[in-house]
């Protein structure tokens, strides 16, 4: 009986914790930090507080506070988690979403009170057509570009005809509709996978083997994808059909798949190695910082989210109720990207350069994703003619 | 060929259920136990493998110090909380497992973080092997089929033609009877969980090179084995098996060949969606059916 | 009844008239944010106590209650999604459908018992998680946003936080009302006669399986509310909200706060909700906690909050 009370007590002190009065820069973060997707989340997190520490923890003289909410890859605890922080935690700004899903069920919550939020991950083709809004913008890429890019580059390597396998969720669908419209070969079989249960790929494997196709396309993020690659590797197709992947390899699921992935290339709007000193700076104090790891094309985007916050809280000397102001100076893309410079469309989505990315042993005998050509300049979404906005 | 291949696939992945369904049968039908938790076991037997593989640098090796390691957590787990659930309502063992399937996961992330881990194959297992001529499959996939088999014919010789299997069946039919027969059913209890546990963890690093190791990972594969030993019959070995064989088949040929069977009256697209979710219920509808004729389930162990 | 004064009662009474200030804490501290989590955790305490309905007071475990909270709100967020907005039309669809879900499931089910019943009630929910999954025209494993909440006409703006706080707040205490009811009625006598002994109602000639399913349609029908005011709450609706795992939670928080309790699912989802929120500000570990904790209330404390509190009045 004691403890129910001391326990009520507790959660009514927590719960009625006022907000830090003190004049700071609020940031509210969600991201997934449990479950099986959580080492996303941590990398997003880590590259978050690396642009910090770039920006010395302070903007425009201000001290910033990062409030960190677990979405659990749910949707409506995403929404619930959004609600907090500009409710309760009364954040400027509102960055992270992984994932599709989640990001499209907060999104209304952000809008409807004017609060910025900015998009490391997700990029469904609402968000860039008809939800596009004044108040989001994306430090990524619109679900279909990447895949876009994919599509391109197998008709520049000659590949006549294509097996795609995906998940069968929106992203999957855009992401198999996205190398169909810009490949120009065959489509000979087009399967969909069940998602996230399904992780055996024997039946799929099979039909693509028996398909003669000669390519196989498939989109299977985080552990999916290493799942893919080892049956793919142990049915012995490797040897038989290439395979060509998007958001399949990255840093994370590069030390699981290991030899499987070598050789196969990739599309990504940023990779560990590309040549600009932002980049450099970026990738080498991320290793210093947190070592065993390596950044991933979500902290990449993470970090970039900091500077375009960086970015347009300078502008307004950090009165953050100048909105309009703010909204300006982040359509500019005015900071020093660690992808390299990119522009902003009118529907606040990257229009940016995509790579082809492949995996090669580096100087240590270690697997590490290289950057082998650009495969598209200036790639801007197929949806941006939907956006009412301007 | 497609046929004989895809068979394979069904057969295997049916052959892996069993040896999931085969520990929870035991522990369902001996001690009337529903144990929410044996996912987690599953899920402790790959992280087990993948860590002893990874220390001892061989994968035979880490294999049997991780089947140990689930026996002993089996029975950690049912000395020090589960036995205090026998006789319990099922929906309070329900809900106590249910707490654990929480905790592992949580305690997983503590100890491996959430990245998950990698149990790679030695060579001699990642290449395809002609089993027909014409027809290649996977070695380790082969494997698979192997092992359980084994341990399918082991079960059956342990529990039809000892003495101990005696004990276990008789424990399934009527528990009173063998512990007012003076047998230490304290500890014929703590076995079988032990076993179940066992067997458990050797179906999760049986499946941990081909598919994953990962938080969460027993708990889709749950429900499927429970689906299983009620299409089966609770208790029932011989049930599992044959309703495992059946529910892998199902979801494998469903997959297989539905999409194309229902593009032929949908749209592309339609049925490109449909599919996968048609194939996942097909089980679900199976199970259904079964319960609604034939409550019992198909192969029922037999009672008094 | 008689209404006694112990200390369940007044605890009971002390949350429920917490309950009924809560908005006007909310205004005075300016703390927006314990109203939205309380909204949340009102519906939540509705489709507990339907669940408590019968588990508690039918002796049916069912382990799929997480599908009507699916199927309300999908109800609602369909119709919203072809353009019809209207709560009049949204609401009394969902709680159709629901009933009907629950007719056709439940005749089937009932065949069954014990294990079987909660496996049963399992694959069933699960089914319809595959597929809500497999609707792509409604977002299909995306979920579907709503961008208009019900709305019903003039009478009651759902947009307002307080005015849906207090429809929340109308439908728990309505939902509970009912159920106090019902398991008071010579109906609800003979459902929890059956539950403690099923042959014995059978031979005085009480058709059993024709009361428990009668009493398994209202379950799920007040779930299938809490659904549509979930969906209104969120603005949003996905398969992920009916996975197995949300109906263990349900279970969970009946439990917590006493099966067989007439307020007991109400402190148990207050109390697993909040929990929840507090450990997860303490720690990104919290399930480390709350695992253990449930096991352990399950093995030591079988009444729940409530029965603790029951105990304590005797002791």
């Amino acid at each position: 009986m004691k403890k129910t009370f001391w326990l009520a007590g507790a959660m009514a002190l927590a719960l009625a914790q006022p907000a830090l009065g003190a004049d700071s820069i609020k940031i509210g973060f969600v991201s997934t930090f449990s479950g099986p997707t959580a080492a996303i989340g941590n990398d997003m997190r880590n590259s978050f507080e690396l642009a910090l520490d770039h920006l010395g923890r302070k903007i425009d003289g201000k001290p910033v506070e990062v409030i960190y909410e677990d979405d659990g890859q749910k949707p409506d605890v995403g929404k619930q988690k959004t609600e907090k922080l500009i409710q309760s935690d009364k954040v400027d700004f509102i960055v992270g979403y992984i994932w599709s899903n989640v990001l499209l069920a907060s999104l209304k919550t952000a809008v409807d009170s004017k609060t910025f939020l900015i998009s490391a991950n997700a990029g469904p083709s609402q968000l860039a057509g008809e939800l596009c809004s004044p108040y989001v913008f994306s430090t990524s890429w619109q679900n279909d570009q990447t895949p876009q890019a994919m599509g391109t580059y197998m008709n520049q390597k000659g590949v006549k005809s294509v097996f795609l396998i995906g998940p069968n969720y929106a992203a999957g669908k855009d992401m198999l509709a996205g190398v169909k419209s810009t490949f120009k070969g065959q489509v000979v079989g087009e399967e969909y996978t069940v998602w996230p249960s399904q992780l055996d790929f024997s039946a799929e494997l099979t039909k693509a083997k028996n398909s003669k196709a000669d390519s196989i396309f498939v989109f299977y993020p985080g552990a999916a994808g290493v799942q893919f690659l080892n049956q793919y590797a142990q049915a012995g197709i490797k040897a038989q059909i290439p395979l060509y992947t998007a958001f399949t390899i990255d840093e994370l699921s590069l030390p699981l798949q290991k030899d499987n992935a070598l050789g196969v290339p990739g599309a990504q709007q940023w990779v560990n190695d590309l040549p600009n000193p932002e980049n450099k700076k970026f990738v080498e104090d991320y290793r210093k910082k947190y070592p065993n790891l390596r950044p991933t094309f979500y902290g990449a985007q993470s970090y970039d989210a900091a500077q375009l916050i960086n970015s347009a809280v300078v502008a307004v000397k950090g009165d953050t109720t100048k909105k309009d102001a703010m909204k300006a100076e982040m359509e500019k893309a005015n900071f020093k990207s660690v992808r390299g410079p990119f522009k902003y469309g009118k529907n606040h989505i990257p229009i940016q350069n995509f790579y082809l990315q492949d995996v090669v042993k580096d100087a240590d005998g270690q697997l590490a994703l290289k950057t082998v050509a650009t495969i598209v300049k200036d790639s801007q979404d197929g949806f941006h003619d939907k956006c009412p906005m301007k | 060929m497609v046929l004989v291949e895809q068979s394979l696939n069904g057969l295997q992945f049916g052959l892996l259920l069993f040896l999931l369904a085969a520990g929870l049968t035991l522990v369902f039908g001996i001690m009337d136990f529903v144990n929410l938790a044996h996912g987690s076991l599953y899920m402790m037997g790959a992280y087990f493998a993948a860590t002893f593989t990874a220390w001892t640098g061989s994968f035979i090796l880490g294999v049997l110090l991780a089947l140990g390691a689930t026996l002993l957590l089996g029975i950690a787990l049912e000395f020090v909380a589960l036995r205090h659930l026998y006789g319990r309502d099922h929906l309070d063992q329900v809900l106590a497992t249910f707490g654990l399937i929480l905790f592992f996961n949580d305690a997983v992330r503590l100890i491996w973080g959430p990245a998950g881990l990698a149990l790679p194959l030695p060579a001699w297992l990642t290449v395809p092997v002609q089993i027909i001529p014409g027809v290649y499959y996977p070695a380790y996939r082969l494997s698979i089929i192997i092992v359980a088999l084994a341990v399918a014919a082991l079960l059956y010789v342990v529990v039809m033609r000892t003495r101990i299997g005696m004990l276990i069946r008789a424990g399934a039919s009527n528990r009173e009877m063998i512990g007012a027969l003076g047998i230490n059913i304290k500890l014929l209890f703590t076995l079988v969980f032990g076993l179940g546990a066992a067997l458990a963890g050797l179906a999760g690093l049986m499946q941990a090179p081909i598919l994953t190791v990962q938080i969460g990972m027993g708990e889709n594969i749950l429900i499927l084995a429970f689906v299983i030993i009620v299409i089966g019959g609770i208790g029932s070995i011989r049930g599992a098996f044959l309703a495992a064989i059946f529910v892998g088949m199902i979801d494998t040929l469903g997959r297989a060949f539905l999409p194309d069977l229902l593009r032929m009256v949908l749209s592309s697209a339609a049925a490109s969606t449909a599919a996968p979710a048609l194939s996942s219920m097909l089980i679900y509808l199976l199970m259904a059916i079964v319960l609604v004729v034939r409550p019992e389930g198909l192969f029922p162990a037999a009672k008094r | 009844m008689k209404l006694q004064i112990n200390t369940s009662n007044v605890v009971v009474a002390l949350v429920a008239a917490g309950l009924v200030v809560l908005p006007l804490y909310s205004q005075l501290t300016g703390n927006i944010f314990i109203l939205t989590l309380f909204t949340r955790i009102i519906i939540f305490a509705l489709a507990a106590a339907s669940l408590n309905l019968i588990m508690g007071y039918g002796g049916m475990m069912s382990f799929g209650h997480a599908a009507y909270l699916g199927i309300g709100g999908y109800a609602v967020g369909i119709l919203a999604h072809e353009g019809i907005g209207s709560g009049f039309i949204q609401w009394p669809v969902a709680l159709a459908v629901s009933a009907l879900y629950a007719l056709v499931i439940g005749a089937l089910s009932l065949r069954t018992r014990g294990v079987y019943f909660i496996m049963i009630t399992l694959a069933f929910a699960q089914m319809a998680y595959y597929i809500a999954s497999g609707m792509s025209r409604y977002g299909g494993d995306d979920g579907l946003t709503i961008y208009k909440r019900s709305s019903f006409g003039g009478l009651i703006d759902l947009s307002n936080r307080v005015q849906f706080y207090y429809l929340c707040l109308g439908c728990l205490f309505g939902g509970i009302y009912l159920i106090w009811r019902i398991i008071n009625s010579r109906f609800g006598l003979v459902v929890q006669g059956i539950r403690s002994n099923e042959q014995r109602m059978q031979a005085i000639g009480y058709h059993a399986n024709r009361y428990r399913l009668v009493c398994f349609v209202i379950s799920g029908t007040i779930c299938g509310l809490a659904g549509a005011l979930l969906a209104n709450n969120t603005d949003f609706i996905s398969p992920a909200g009916m996975y197995w795992t949300r109906s263990g939670e349900l279970m969970v928080m009946v439990v917590f706060g006493g099966m067989g309790s007439l307020f007991g699912p109400v402190i148990g989802t207050i109390f697993f909700l909040l929990l929840e929120e507090l450990l997860s500000q303490f720690t990104e570990y919290w399930a480390l906690i709350m695992g253990p904790l449930l096991l352990l209330i399950v093995l030591f404390a079988r009444g729940g909050i409530m029965g603790l509190l029951g105990r304590f009045n005797r002791g």
